[in-house]
């Protein structure tokens, strides 16, 4: 049996929402009323386990009374605001972040990009061939994941998971400032040689594929990979007395990579190395 | 937190840095040699960790004595303070004044900004890079404005070791620079601040009137001169009764926002919450800014006054003055005002014999214009990269460390003083209904007699080129820097008021009135101008760390293009400037794109 949590009960806030009064629990972001009503705001730098950063400026909605623009991810939904969501100038500002996000740097594996772009109309090669472009190589140097910061669209979330949101290793910050900001561990060194204890958690929220484990980049660099004939299994992990899910993403009958669900009440997504990466045993047929 | 580090060990050198900021270290945790007692103890939790505000300064400690920040003393640095190495090396990487990569002892910047590059900054510096090559020990820069803009074109040098020296050339030739930065010391000293302000001496200036007449070494000097009467009608008024004062006087932040000082005070004072926290901005890093670095160096014992009154009335016991790092003079002034103070019972438990505790810590800001954004001044205080956090919720409820605190740039805060020994009505005649008060002007560029002009608001904008003797030929003026808008030479009628040049489409911005004459071609200013931009964004958002980089292509495609040829790129450059107005987090994304636009608008620029 699923023991659903049962918070506060909390108030709720009557607020205006593309002319349409819409109530949420108090707390809510505008966000939150707009998933909750069924509208389509697209988000990048927005995780469901992580307190909004709101660094990628996607989700931008028009406020009356506000002079600029806010972020629907992390702005509180308050009794009486004036919210629209499709205005002109939100519309153009969502084009705009997607041609800069777009032109800069490699969005090829980024769920919903390409869908985002030809709804906003948008068209990254307008800056013309010369437009300075993350020119990244992917790192791999290690057996288990690999960072390719050619996708990178800095975020934040990995560093959020691996600091102080939830893993608290922090071995990964933001480097370098501006358009050179990267992430990096110390001295930018290989990961082996970081603090990083490979639970994986970044890659887990990582939103672009810029973090992905090594056998899916291996199978994509192969071509190998096909998300749609793989399966997805939720078990528990085996290792300890924890209990935590794990979701072991299947293609031709091997385990290729493993995810958690995030609406797991103990773990939120999270897991360690062994419940990550520690699957081989199951697939070794000697 | 489980911290992981290299093998790299700090030298002498390092650790002595380091050391002297913050004492031997007490145990092998931290980084001594290990002993027994050790395996029973160790220092952890919250008392480690709350000390990361020490990182800046710890990175300033080791900067100054080698030069660079190698990564054995960066991990001695983060043994000493529990802060995970990563992290550390995300900050350090932050700050234009630090390298994480060795560099020698000395440093040049050569300012190319605005003032200087039309002041022939250009030429100094590829003079100066032919004379100190490879192999010289000194490692040329081009930096952003240095804040001399009086003087340009200026060169800062900072030689590393045990004690940091320091020279600024300026007026700089390269002979001049070159001698700044090879010898240091024998370089020589920097004109009084008087230079700075040529109504120093004229009698009726509230806010210059001891800039150049007191000795800014003295604090009896100071105290013949008027010092020290405010604090003690502040503490006859009581803290509701400052407050008060100020917000009957108008006082309107002069830092750029101009947001009314008495409601911030007043939204700070009723926080529950505590402690109270006051911050002055001192990162005066505004292309062409200089009025604060003047009243500093001239006066600083008004900023130790104004502060103290700030903090007794927002209930606030403790100030950090937040001084930019390209300021040495500034820092040695005021470290020197602050100790003689403290020493005189005008800081600490017992101000004045009141019974109010109140004492002043002074930061060093390391190359940095974001940090003064006050939310990314925040985190740079406390040792974090400096990012402007989002709002709500604002400073006033959640500012430094989370606390309740007040914010505010130094013109304001030595505005106070005036309110409080004239009396806020006599204040508020001055100038107009909605903008009260006297303001300083960092007039430079193409003037005979450039530096900060004190004028009551409502003076026009041609009053007071005239009085800087603004030189034949005027092409535009820029208002504001770099984040404000060209204005025309028929617009001379402007009001310098908040509200006069806000109904003119333009800003008074930090009181920045740089004079353009057609001797720099305005294309290129632009061009440093996003180049500005494009180095300073934080690059936390996407607008604005993007956008910066796509306006600055535009514009040098655009560099040598006008009419139908050019049309493409301005219509380019009008929906990216659209985009980080409306979508960057900050002021510096949001008005990255105010300058080109006013040139494009204003002065037909491409056309």
């Amino acid at each position: 049996m699923t023991v659903t949590p049962l918070g506060i009960p909390r108030r709720l806030v009557e607020f205006t929402l593309d002319g349409e009064p819409v109530r949420v629990p108090e707390g809510s972001t505008i966000l939150d009323a707009c998933r909750a009503v069924g509208k389509d705001v697209p988000t990048l730098c927005h995780g469901d386990t992580l307190t909004p950063k709101n660094a990628c400026r996607v989700c931008m909605v028009e406020v009356e009374g506000s002079r600029t623009l806010v972020p629907a991810c992390s702005r509180r939904a308050e009794a009486g605001m004036e919210v629209r969501t499709r205005t002109e100038r939100a519309l153009h500002s969502r084009k705009v972040v997607l041609e800069l996000l777009a032109s800069s740097v490699d969005m090829s594996t980024t769920p919903r990009a390409a869908e985002w772009i030809e709804e906003y109309g948008a068209d990254p090669g307008r800056f013309g061939p010369d437009a300075a472009r993350l020119q990244e190589q992917p790192r791999i140097d290690n057996e288990l994941y690999v960072r390719d910061y050619g996708k990178c669209i800095l975020c934040y979330k990995c560093v959020d998971a691996c600091g102080e949101q939830w893993q608290n290793t922090f071995a990964i910050s933001v480097a370098g400032r501006g358009f050179d900001a990267r992430i990096a561990v110390e001295q930018d060194a290989p990961l082996p040689d970081s603090a990083c204890v490979y639970c994986g958690n970044c890659v887990e929220v990582c939103p672009t594929g810029a973090l992905s484990f090594k056998t899916e980049f291996d199978m994509r660099a192969a071509g190998t990979w096909d998300a749609s004939r793989q399966t997805e299994t939720t078990t528990v992990c085996a290792y300890c007395g924890v209990g935590c899910n794990v979701t072991l993403h299947v293609q031709d009958n091997e385990i290729v990579k493993v995810t958690s669900p995030h609406d797991n009440p103990v773990t939120h997504g999270n897991l360690c190395i062994k419940g990550r990466f520690g699957y081989q045993h199951v697939q070794n047929r000697d | 937190m489980d911290l992981h580090f290299g093998d790299s060990k700090p030298t002498d050198d390092e650790r002595a840095a380091v050391d002297a900021l913050l004492g031997p270290p007490e145990s092998s945790w931290e980084g001594a040699d290990r002993s027994d007692r050790d395996l029973r103890w160790a220092r952890g939790g919250r008392a480690a960790r709350d000390r990361r505000e020490l990182l800046l300064p710890g990175l300033h400690a080791i900067n100054d004595r080698v030069g660079w920040i190698s990564p054995g003393a960066l991990d001695y640095l983060c043994r000493r303070l529990t802060v995970p190495p990563a992290e550390a090396y995300g900050v350090a990487t932050f700050y234009a004044m630090f390298s994480v990569r060795p560099r020698p002892a000395t440093v040049l910047h050569v300012c190319t900004d605005l003032a200087c590059q039309a002041a022939g900054a250009e030429q100094v510096c590829a003079q100066v890079e032919s004379r100190l090559g490879p192999g010289s020990g000194v490692h040329v820069e081009r930096s952003p404005c240095l804040g001399l803009c009086e003087r340009a074109p200026a060169a800062l040098a900072i030689r590393a070791g045990d004690p940091v020296r320091t020279a600024v050339a300026a007026p700089a030739d390269a002979a001049a620079a070159v001698l700044a930065a090879t010898a240091p010391d024998a370089a020589p000293e920097e004109p009084p601040v008087t230079h700075a302000a040529p109504q120093a001496g004229q009698a009726g200036l509230l806010l210059l009137g001891r800039v150049g007449t007191v000795d800014p070494e003295s604090l009896d000097d100071y105290r013949a001169h008027g010092g020290y009467t405010a604090l003690r009608r502040a503490f006859a008024l009581g803290p509701a009764g400052v407050i008060r004062e100020v917000t009957d006087a108008g006082l309107l932040g002069r830092g750029g926002a101009a947001f009314p000082t008495g409601r911030k005070w007043q939204a700070t004072a009723s926080q529950p919450d505590r402690p109270h926290y006051l911050v002055c901005n001192a990162d005066e890093s505004e292309p062409g800014t200089f009025k604060d670095r003047v009243l500093m160096e001239g006066d600083p014992y008004a900023l130790i006054e104004a502060m103290t009154i700030a903090g007794y009335a927002t209930g606030a016991h403790r100030g950090y003055l937040y001084l930019r790092g390209e300021y040495p003079r500034a820092l040695r002034r005021l470290e020197h005002a602050v100790a003689q103070a403290r020493a005189r019972g005008l800081l600490g438990d017992d101000v004045l014999g009141q019974g109010y505790a109140f004492d002043i810590e002074i930061r060093r800001g390391a190359g940095a214009y974001i940090c003064g954004e006050e939310t990314a001044l925040f985190n740079s205080l406390e040792g974090r990269r400096g990012e402007p956090r989002s709002k709500p919720p604002f400073p006033v409820e959640k500012g430094l460390f989370g606390k309740p605190t007040v914010a505010n740039n130094v013109e304001t805060l030595v505005n106070v003083l005036p309110i409080l020994t004239l009396g806020a009505q006599a204040y508020a005649a001055i100038g107009t209904g909605r903008s009260t008060g006297p303001k300083l002007f960092c007039v430079s560029g193409s003037v005979e007699r450039p530096g900060v002009y004190e004028l009551p608001f409502g003076a026009t904008l041609g009053e007071l080129l005239e009085r800087a003797g603004v030189r034949e030929g005027l092409r535009a003026v820029l208002l504001g820097g770099a984040a404000g808008t060209f204005v025309r030479p028929d617009e001379l009628d402007i009001p310098l008021t908040f509200e006069g040049t806000r109904e003119a489409g333009t800003t008074l911005g930090s009181g920045v009135v740089m004079a353009i004459d057609d001797s720099v071609p305005l294309p290129r200013l632009l061009l440093r101008i996003a180049r500005f931009f494009r180095e300073e964004s934080c690059g936390q958002c996407v607008p604005c760390r993007v956008g910066t980089v796509r306006q600055e292509e535009a514009l040098r495609r655009l560099a040598e293009r006008t009419g139908a040829g050019a049309a493409d790129d301005v219509a380019l450059l009008r929906e990216v400037g659209r985009a980080m107005r409306d979508a960057s987090i900050c002021g510096l994304g949001q008005t990255a794109w105010n300058a080109v636009e006013s040139a494009i608008d204003r002065l037909g620029a491409y056309t």
